[in-house]
């Protein structure tokens, strides 16, 4: 299993009328097939950025991404994107929802669509096809919301702090839950996160970015003693305390 | 809820909304009707000059009198024609024209400060140069009803595409969508209600529209036998077009609020 992201010396400036911003600066990363790898760093630090980048959805000034070994130009179904809300759209019913991306790509045919029908079923949303996205709880609608990125049955998994928007044992049960379809697929996933909790208890490694300009500070093989490795177990672990302190000294937030 | 399982209170409670609701509706009613009878009843006791104001019952008359010249639904027919013909290229103009600009950021841009002063020009004093290019006839009515709905529809309906949750197209942008995807998958459906207000509100402007315009032109329409009746100043036959004015634009806003109810239903919009 070779690496099937590689991001090379990896650039970004934004420009404004104020003057220029250099959010990223010399990022190297390298996220084997089936790993799970998230981002933490401080605010403003070019997280989102860095993904959004992996994505397709902005042009790096300097450096490049290669997925699969080819370089990325723009978005495509190779990589899939979770975002901060749900953003299932509320004039279309779950499974109308969950298509959108094969819409889009133009890629709806029977089998696509018995894909989707059994990653509906495998999840315990089949009953809720025809339902409105307004008739789910919050984590039921991240679930769709994952399928839905599941559905183009991309590469790798992009997620921009996919969690953040929920209260807290929501979020717990959706990580436990989310982490466990990712893994079961067999996704490579990278997520973008403010939570260290969050990042220690999911992650296989966990990359620390500086403050603006972001570069990597550090990055963590997370290695916990835990008997099944889930989330909400590895939090239990011995050593998460220790990765916790570790990574909030890195992070060096000042209030 | 059940019809069992309702315990005492809850029935007592629903008892009193029905009541309350009953309430409002005779209320409502014989407001109507006091208005009127009072009406009739001043002119009658010569408090009132039926001359000048006329009276429900010679109203009645005069509807009667235009209904057996043929006259009652000729003029009807072509002011409410001319009305939904105006707000519906109105509507349509206005949110096709919105789609070209936020298509365009140059163009809507370079067009901005154009939009404003034409939206807070009053529309109206359009109205003889329509007749002098168009001719004096429905045509130049419709144009007068058009462009007093077109700025005010591009303006809202544009501003409901530009304000379309950035992150709702970032997430189909990560499918690869393009531009025309965007606008189809996201902004158009997400404007839904926006459309369906200006859809209203241009209801509303659409009348105001055509009236003045069968003032200018004076051929046909309750315009035109508002304008005749205060010219030969018989108020009977311009009380009574006011009053099937009033009727055909609340039966015209209620056909507006049902086709609102049913694209509800189809599209599954909940207010957001």
């Amino acid at each position: 299993m070779g690496a099937i992201v590689e991001v090379h010396n990896l650039g970004m400036k934004y420009h404004s009328l104020n003057g220029e911003i250099t959010a990223l600066r010399d990022i190297n990363l390298e996220v084997e097939e089936g790993e799970f790898v998230c981002i933490v760093g401080p605010s403003g630090c070019g997280k989102s950025t860095l993904l959004s980048i992996i994505a397709g959805l902005l042009k790096p000034t300097e450096g490049s991404v290669f997925i699969g070994g080819r370089p990325v130009t723009g978005p495509g179904n190779q990589v899939g994107y979770m975002l901060q809300k749900d953003y299932l759209f509320e004039w279309r019913t779950i499974y109308e929802n969950v298509i959108l991306g094969l819409e889009i790509t133009r890629t709806l045919n029977s089998h696509t669509k018995e894909y989707v029908l059994k990653l509906l079923e495998t999840y315990g949303l089949s009953e809720f096809r025809d339902k409105y996205p307004n008739q789910l709880s919050g984590g039921m609608r991240q679930r769709a919301a994952l399928i839905r990125t599941l559905a183009v049955n991309p590469q790798i998994l992009l997620l921009d702090e996919a969690f953040s928007a929920l209260d807290y044992q929501t979020r717990l049960a959706v990580e436990e839950d989310i982490h466990s379809i990712i893994k079961q697929e067999n996704k490579t996933a990278i997520m973008v996160t403010h939570d260290i909790s969050e990042s220690i208890s999911m992650a296989d490694r966990v990359v620390v970015l500086t403050k603006r300009p972001g570069t990597i500070k550090k990055i963590y093989s997370i290695r916990l003693t835990c008997d099944r490795k889930t989330p909400m177990s590895c939090r239990e672990a011995p050593e998460f305390r220790h990765y916790f302190n570790n990574i909030w000294k890195d992070l060096d937030i000042h209030v | 809820m059940n019809s069992k399982g309702i315990s005492k209170e809850h029935m007592e409670y629903l008892k009193k909304v029905r009541m309350r609701k009953t309430l409002i509706l005779v209320l409502r009613l014989f407001l109507l009707v006091a208005v009127f009878a009072l009406w009739e009843l001043l002119a009658r006791l010569k408090l009132i000059d039926p001359f000048i104001t006329s009276q429900p019952s010679r109203i009645a008359e005069t509807i009667a009198r235009l209904y057996r010249e043929g006259k009652l639904f000729y003029h009807t027919g072509i002011t409410c024609l001319e009305t939904v013909i105006g707000f519906m290229l109105g509507t349509t103009a206005g949110t096709l024209i919105a789609v070209i600009l936020w298509w365009s950021e140059l163009l809507s841009k370079v067009l901005e400060p154009y939009l404003v002063v034409l939206n807070s020009l009053p529309k109206i004093a359009l109205g003889p140069i329509f007749i002098v290019w168009i001719g004096a006839g429905p045509a130049s009515i419709i144009a007068i009803a058009l462009t007093i709905s077109l700025i005010v529809t591009i303006l809202e309906v544009l501003n409901g595409f530009v304000s379309v949750d950035g992150d709702k197209i970032k997430l189909v942008r990560t499918f690869g969508a393009n531009r025309l995807q965007v606008l189809t998958k996201v902004v158009l459906p997400s404007s839904y209600p926006v459309i369906i207000n200006a859809l209203k509100v241009n209801v509303g402007l659409s009348w105001v529209g055509v009236i003045v315009g069968e003032f200018l032109v004076s051929k046909a329409g309750l315009g035109y036998l508002i304008v005749y009746g205060g010219q030969v100043f018989q108020l009977d036959l311009v009380m009574t077009s006011v009053l099937i004015l009033l009727i055909a634009a609340a039966l015209m806003y209620q056909g507006v609020v049902y086709i609102e109810k049913i694209l509800v239903k189809s599209g599954k919009h909940s207010a957001h």
